[in-house]
Parts: C-alpha cells; structure tokens; sequence
C-alpha cells in the first residue's frame, strides 16, 4: 500500500473542500470497504485520504415521509436494510441490501459509498501481468476472451465487460430514485441512472461524478408499487457472494392485469440497468408464467454472450420471471 | 472522541523528500476489551495489524486480509466489523471488543464459547475466534432464531474445515443462555 495522509473533518463543507484542496490524488473513504481493500492490492493509490465517519449529519435516514424516502449518504447498510418500514413497504430495497455482503461489512458499509462500489473483475483487481483498461487506461481487456463466466452480457464494450457489482444501486433504479451532491460549485441533484457509466472507451471513468464532488443523500419518490416488490438475486452459493443474475421488479396491478411494472437487472450489466422494454411487454398483459418469462426474455434482447458467460442471458430471464411471480405474490388485496 | 479525533489530526504528517513520500504516523486511543491504549503507527495499519503487531492480541486471525473471510471479526462499539477492512484510525475514541475480552474477569467462559467446544464447532480453530465473536453479534442483533436464519447472518465466516453444523448447534445452543456479557 502507498503512503498516503489521512485527515478527519468534521463537516460536510470541510470535506468536500478537503478533496478540491488536495489535488487529484484525494479521495473520499466511507466505510472503506472497498477503497481500503482496493488500495491494499494498489489499485487504489490516493495520497490523501479524506474520511468522512465524522459526518454524523450524513447518517440518519427517514423512511416515514409520504412525498419520498431519504437516505444519507453514510448511513449503515444494516441498519437501513432491517428498517421496519421499509422490509414493509420497500421490500426490494431492504432485500437489495441484506441479500449483499456479510453482515460484518454490512456494518461498516455505507449507503453513498455502496453506490460506488468498484467491479469485482479478477482481472481488474489482479493487476500485472493482465491487462485491464479501467486499472490502466489503454491496456487491454484480459476478460474479453478470458475468464469471463461473471462477466456482463449487457452494456459492455470492445474495451471492458467488468459488471456493476452492486445490488443497492439496482433496486434503487427500480425505484426512480435521485442522488444529491456536494461540490465546490454547489448542490446538485442526478437520477440515479444517470450516476453510472457504461465502459465505452473510457472504462476507468465509472461515473458522471466529478473527483470533488459528494453524494449527501439518496432520495427515492414514495409508490405503492414499493409493496410487491422484491430484490431476486442468484449466487453461486446461498448467501454472501455477489450476483450471477439478479432482478429488482415492482407491479402495480388491477386484478391479473399489469398497471405498471418496475424492472432492474444486476450481476449481468456493466452498471445498474434498468429494462424498460421488458416493463412495457408487461403493461397491459395478465401476468402468469408464460408472460413473465417473456418479459425476461425481452429484457435481454440486447444480450451479447462473451465465452463463458452466455449462460447468463438464459439465467437472467428466469431471474427476472421468478422475481415477477414472487412480487405478484405479495400484492395485497 | 473528538479530542482525540483533533489529536489525529496534529500528528498527521506527510513531507515529500525529493519525491519520495515520508509517511508520518497518527496517534490514536484506543479502548480495546475495556482497557484505553494508546498508539503511534502508520496510518495504513489495519485495525487488525494493530491489534496483532502491535498490542499482542493475536486471537483475531488474518485469514484474506480482503474482508472475504470474516476471521478477523471484532466488535467496533458493539457491533460486529472486519478489523482487516478498518483502518485502526477509523477506530480512534471508539470501543473494539475481541474474543481475548469475551471471558468473564473471573476466567469463566462466555456461554458461546462453552457452546462450540460442547458442539464441537471447530477442527483446526484458526476461524474460532472470529466465529465466535461474529456468532455472539448474531445472537444480539436478534439474528438467531432459527438454523436458516443463524445460517444466512453467519455466512461471513468461513469454516474451510466445514463445521457449520456444528457452528449452528452451538449458536442455537448459546443463544438462550447469553444474557448480558
């Protein structure tokens, strides 16, 4: 690990100039489970660390509001994931966050830095001797034709296919949900599915974020479609691994018949995607097996299979088939 | 904490010589198993690191050093974290319990810990200590009502020798008998 100084504000504003003032090696840590890890295999070299545990302000959240939910940004996974109201109400996206990680790191981990998580790439956390264009710009991509099994199916590039890892992100797309920041230059406010590039020629670019800027909260607008949702996510193993296929899908439905429908992939793009084409196949329709898992297929028309990852595409559409008949099971009469 | 966080703050120092970095070092204060301890170190060591290297407490395991393990699992103001994924100065002016603190003063074995050798919950013991102090977390979160459930919030701590069942049985076991410890 490189050298690095280490400073704790004790405001927000403090913070952000802290990481403006201090030059383009300056980072952010939350909880630091991925920045620390990262900087341990030199993938990360900051040279100043700015730690932002002292921000206490940045980690409350309120799920009781009737215009939308509100999240800070350094609020615990698990404490956010067993919040009464939203296991209620938000079913997808507590699922999204207990269904992530252990719950060790869950403890540790934040909200706002959860949307940042960095890709699980072998390649791209190995380093030297493979090549990866989002470790080292202009590289190569080692996946392309390599070990690709967890690799994305949609979104990727001639230049990466690492996926999104995230599972939080996904459920939150689902939900139409807003990130506002904090820059040098002011509040901003992004939609959450404008946060998160696709690889395209610049893979080391992951985010419309600039390097001084900080997410501060998440807001999500309030929906009763929140209720028959649900965060379906299949791993290589039951529990604390991240996602082959994963699908957050919400219904609003009159009897049989679909009203509106919510659906997100993860563990198959290179950002949180949303799958518009496979909501629209659901408007209108009754919603039983054979029209689920057609909204599954659709939702990966676009699909490119690489080596060993095409199973992906046919997994992805039974993830998202069995999310819709789980969250149609839990519409309340 | 926040005295000690402005302390932090002073003693951070970081000079460039002719283009190499001198890194400084952070003093930070610790309460570790009740006992305030006070450390200079390089402010990368891991809250781990510290805990081995540095105040002999060697029951904390490095297993991944990537928090994929759950070997080194500690408490952090009550809670359980990853010491390997915390940077020892995150934990300046806050409260780490290890398992070298779960005994009563008296010696006496935490009811979790007489759980896994009545239950036999281990085969080489190098994951133990980080399955008994992420276990006593479970229990206390209110995690553990059920085999299912104690598997799915147990499911940080590898056991590469497979003595889950037995880890189960001991969670379950300990769980009713865990009062304030």
């Amino acid at each position: 690990m490189r050298p690095f100084t280490y400073t704790k504000p004790h405001t927000v504003a403090a913070a952000v100039r802290a990481v403006a003032d201090g030059g383009s090696g300056t980072r952010f840590m939350a909880g630091g489970t991925t920045l620390y890890d990262l900087m341990k295999l030199n993938v990360e070299m900051p040279t100043t660390v700015v730690d932002l545990t002292g921000l206490r302000d940045l980690a409350t959240f309120d799920t009781s509001g009737s215009q939308e939910l509100m999240f800070g940004a350094l609020a615990p996974m698990s404490d956010v994931a067993a919040d009464p109201r939203l296991v209620r109400d938000y079913p997808a996206l507590s699922e999204s966050l207990w269904r992530a990680a252990s719950q060790q790191l869950r403890n540790m981990a934040t909200l706002g830095g959860n949307l940042l998580q960095r890709t699980r790439c072998a390649y791209f956390r190995g380093g030297e001797p493979y090549a990866c264009n989002k470790r080292t710009p202009g590289s190569g991509c080692a996946a392309i034709g390599g070990l690709d099994r967890g690799h994305a199916v949609l979104g990727g590039s001639t230049s990466c296919i690492a996926v999104y890892p995230g599972d939080w992100s996904v459920a939150l797309v689902a939900f139409d949900a807003q990130v506002d920041t904090l820059s040098p230059r002011g509040e901003r406010t992004i939609p959450l599915e404008s946060l998160h590039r696709e690889p395209g020629d610049t893979p080391h670019i992951e985010t419309t974020l600039a390097p001084d800027e900080l997410i501060v909260r998440i807001r999500v607008p309030a929906t009763p479609l929140g209720r028959a949702s649900t965060y379906h996510k299949i791993r290589d193993r039951e529990s604390y691994a991240f996602a082959l296929a994963s699908a957050a899908v919400a219904l609003h439905m009159d009897g049989e018949t679909v009203r509106e429908a919510r659906v997100a992939l993860g563990g198959v793009a290179t950002r949180p995607w949303r799958a518009r084409s496979a909501e629209r196949a659901l408007v209108g329709r009754s919603l039983n097996a054979a029209t689920a898992r057609a909204a599954g297929d659709e939702a990966f028309v676009d699909a490119r299979a690489g080596r060993d990852n095409g199973f992906k595409i046919e997994l992805g559409a039974r993830t998202v088939a069995d999310a819709l008949m789980i969250a149609k099971g839990r519409i309340r009469a | 904490m926040h005295d000690l966080d402005q302390d932090v703050q002073a003693s951070v120092l970081s000079v460039a010589v002719e283009g190499r970095d001198v890194e400084g070092s952070v003093t930070l204060g610790v309460t570790v198993n009740g006992r305030v301890r006070r450390l200079t170190i390089d402010p990368r060591t891991s809250l781990l690191d510290a805990l081995r290297d540095h105040l002999g407490l060697t029951g904390a395991k490095k297993g991944c050093d990537h928090g994929q393990c759950g070997a080194c699992t500690v408490h952090l103001d009550g809670r359980r974290v990853v010491s390997c994924l915390t940077m020892a100065v995150q934990a300046n002016g806050r409260a780490v319990r290890t398992i070298e603190g779960l005994a009563g003063v008296d010696g006496g074995l935490h009811p979790m810990q007489q759980a896994f050798i009545d239950h036999d919950a281990m085969q080489c013991g190098y994951c133990t200590p980080g399955q008994i102090m992420a276990a006593v977390a479970c229990v206390r979160e209110g995690h553990a009502a059920s085999a299912s459930e104690i598997r799915e919030y147990m499911s940080g701590n590898l056991c590469r020798c497979g003595a889950y069942v037995g880890i189960v049985a001991a969670v379950q076991d300990a769980a009713p008998r865990m009062r304030e410890d």
